[in-house]
């Protein structure tokens, strides 16, 4: 199969994750959307692998999605600390750290 | 041992007991600080003699031994010697200085006694000690800068040692701000001495200076003058003598062991050291002579009509000072230095006599308010007309010989040298009035009741107040103590004035002009290069000397008696006669109002200056405008800042689109 393809299908969910990200204000789904631009790469990765018959970018997959954990982890516990707080879950209204 | 071993032993002494009793003042009982103090300069005082002795042992052309301690300092080809250097002059000083020092001491054990700060003074009068024997025993200058400025440090700290009374801070600060003129005056010498001599070392520069330098050239006078200014601040000359009348806010111990018998004699100490740069220089010699006259006539002239006893005896001792530095200056270096010692003794003794007076009279200092208190207090009357015959130079007591001998010699140098004798000699009768106004009113006329009390056995206690000021004083610790001490019923008190009284009479005969000179000789081997030394008056010219010194002091006296005991009114009809001079004389020649004319007020003008113009608009102009500048420009890129999520997600992935789109239309 064609690596165009697998291609196209990275580059759609990236579009759809970044749009997810500059649009939405739920910070629950702005983790989800950044969730979704990771993947996208990782599926970008492994189609090259898969293409060029080596191994890297399988493994260099591997670590992108340890630091996707990673990232969640400290994601949702803003979220929860947001939560408990009872702050607003909207990412426009935390903005005290402006210039 | 060698005298070098001894000098060390010297400078210990005083220190170690400075630092026990500063260290350990909360473990030490009673006098116990006073007599630590006392013994450890009587231990010095015998460590001169130590030094003395080894130094006699030595043969004649090998009497000046350096000894160095430790290198303190080597850089390209500088080398600093931690070292001292023992020869005739720095003995001569060094038993003056702890013998006088040590009287004191002990007469301070009982003045002192019922003062808080009992501990304290000690310490510091112990460290007084310790510097300005380290002032005397330097071997180079850099050694010497640091006695020289522990010794204002000194000073400072005891004329303020009362510091709950606000003249008395007050002088020790003025004290101290002209003495460190006189400091810069001295470090400015010793680096013109190393820029063209290439040492520090006393005897080495003296040595390059005799092949290096030309009579009068240029840098030689410079040096002289700069030496001369430190001179002059330590030494209480015009025109920077203004702090040692004040000085004697101090306790009366600190004013006769500091401003009259050691410290101030530094700086003819100095010039006597100096003595090859200064035969050099023959133009900053006499300035320095003629100075010294300057200040031998004003300080006379003031002390006919000043009414504070102490006081009275400052002007005289910066008087008696004009003589030293006078002697010194026109080559008569033994016979300043002999007044330097006479002066010491009958000067320590008058104060601590006065010092005596003033207990009695509750610390009252007015001499117009005291009297008659010969039947009161019988020794310490005795003691105070023999300081003040020898003195005025009466003949046969010490400063009858010593005076006379720097006269004598000015003559003998003739030529412009005879205006130095003729006013030392009128000077010398205004002396001789003064000393007795002193004498006569204090012990003769009719008791007052503080004497009339004490002859009963009441000994007079006021309510404390500031004897310059008369405001009631704060009695809480830094004050002088509610307890009076005369020298009648202390014992250390008497002892240490009867032996300085037996010195002032006696001190004299060493030099006894066709008799004895011992100190003449002694001094030979300090003084070996210089060509004045050697001028000596003959035998007859000095009797001459001696018998018109004498006359002069007689008439002196006489007319003390007249005006004080035989025709008492007498000096009220003149001052009203002389109402405009007297006026003079007691605003002091007008010497603070000049000074605070010409150099107070226009320092308050500049810093106001400073203050209103330079620094509101200038400094701070500099400064606001960089945080102007700053805020302004912060000011654009601060609107970035948003604390939006997504406008700073939007930069983010809008920067990378920009960048990829880039980097594809470059490629292409």
């Amino acid at each position: 199969m064609d690596i165009a393809w697998y291609l196209v299908l990275s580059a759609l969910l990236f579009a759809i994750g970044a749009g997810g990200v500059l649009l939405r204000r739920n910070p629950l789904v702005i983790l989800l959307c950044l969730e979704l631009m990771l993947n996208a790469a990782n599926l970008a990765l492994v189609a090259f692998a898969r293409s060029t018959g080596t191994q890297e970018g399988q493994v260099f997959a591997l670590v992108v999605m340890v630091v996707a954990a990673c990232e969640v982890v400290i994601g949702l516990g803003l979220i929860v600390a947001m939560f408990r707080r009872q702050l607003p879950l909207d990412v426009d209204d935390a903005r005290k750290l402006h210039g | 041992m060698d005298p070098a071993t001894y000098a060390w032993l010297v400078l210990l002494f005083p220190l170690v007991g400075s630092m026990v009793i500063a260290l350990g003042w909360r473990a030490l009982p009673g006098k116990t600080a006073g007599w630590i103090g006392t013994f450890a300069i009587a231990a010095a005082f015998l460590s001169s003699l130590g030094m003395l002795a080894m130094l006699l042992d030595e043969p004649s052309d090998s009497r000046q031994i350096v000894d160095s301690l430790y290198e303190y300092a080597s850089a390209f080809g500088l080398e600093i010697q931690l070292a001292v250097l023992v020869d005739p002059l720095s003995v001569f000083m060094c038993l003056v200085v702890t013998g006088v020092s040590m009287l004191i001491h002990l007469y301070s054990v009982a003045y002192l006694d019922s003062d808080r700060g009992y501990a304290r003074f000690f310490s510091y009068l112990n460290f007084f000690v310790f510097s300005m024997l380290v002032l005397i025993l330097a071997g180079n200058f850099i050694f010497l800068i640091v006695g020289w400025a522990f010794v204002g440090f000194a000073s400072y700290a005891l004329i303020s040692f009362w510091y709950r009374r606000g003249t008395a801070t007050k002088a020790g600060m003025k004290a101290f701000v002209i003495n460190v003129l006189g400091d810069v005056g001295l470090y400015l010498a010793a680096f013109l001495v190393f820029r063209e001599l290439g040492t520090f070392d006393f005897l080495t520069s003296f040595e390059a200076a005799r092949e290096e330098f030309t009579t009068n050239q240029g840098v030689v006078v410079a040096i002289c003058l700069l030496l001369l200014v430190g001179a002059f601040a330590k030494s209480a000359q015009v025109p920077l003598h203004t702090w040692l009348p004040d000085a004697m806010e101090g306790p009366t111990p600190v004013s006769a062991l500091i401003h009259a018998a050691t410290m101030v004699t530094a700086g003819v100490y100095l010039i006597a050291r100096m003595f090859p740069f200064f035969e050099l220089a023959p133009t900053a010699a006499d300035i320095a002579a003629f100075i010294g006259l300057a200040t031998l006539v004003i300080a006379a002239t003031i002390a006919l009509v000043v009414t504070d006893l102490k006081r009275i005896i400052a002007y005289s001792t910066m008087s008696q000072i004009g003589y030293m530095v006078m002697g010194v200056s026109i080559g008569a270096y033994g016979a300043g230095l002999f007044h330097l010692m006479t002066h010491a003794f009958f000067k320590a003794l008058l104060f601590m006599a006065a010092g005596s007076v003033i207990a009695a009279m509750a610390n009252i200092q007015n001499i117009d308010r005291m009297g008659g208190f010969r039947r009161a207090m019988p020794l310490t009357s005795g003691l105070l007309i023999i300081g003040c015959l020898a003195l005025a130079g009466f003949p046969g007591t010490s400063g009858f010989f010593s005076k006379d001998e720097i006269l004598v010699y000015a003559a003998e140098r003739g030529g412009m040298y005879w205006i130095f004798a003729v006013g030392g000699y009128i000077a010398a009768f205004l002396t001789a009035f003064y000393s007795f106004r002193i004498g006569f009113r204090v012990v003769a006329g009719k008791p007052v009741e503080e004497a009339r009390e004490l002859e009963q056995g009441h000994l007079a206690h006021g309510e404390p107040v500031n004897p310059a000021t008369g405001e009631p004083e704060d009695t809480d610790v830094g004050f002088p103590g509610p307890e009076h001490h005369i020298a009648e019923r202390a014992k250390p008190m008497a002892i240490a004035m009867s032996i300085l009284g037996v010195l002032a009479i006696v001190g004299g005969w060493i030099q006894i002009p066709g008799v004895d000179h011992v100190l003449e000789t002694f001094f030979e081997p300090t003084f070996e290069e210089s060509h004045l030394y050697h001028l000596v008056p003959s035998t007859g010219t000095a009797w001459l000397g001696l018998l018109v010194g004498g006359v002069i002091a007689l008439a002196g006296i006489g007319l003390a008696y007249l005006c004080y005991v035989a025709r008492p009114g007498i000096t009220l009809r003149w001052k009203e006669r002389f109402g405009g001079l007297h006026r003079f004389l007691e605003r002091k020649w007008y010497f603070d109002e000049i000074q605070d004319a010409l150099v107070y007020r226009p320092a308050i003008a500049i810093g106001r200056f400073a203050n209103s113009v330079f620094e509101r608009f200038i400094v701070d102009g500099i400064v606001n405008g960089a945080v102007g500048i700053v805020r302004a420009s912060s000011a654009t890129v601060r609107g970035a800042q948003s604390g939006f999520l997504r406008a700073y997600a939007l930069l983010l992935v809008g920067g990378f689109a920009a960048l990829g789109i880039y980097f594809l239309v470059v490629s292409q």
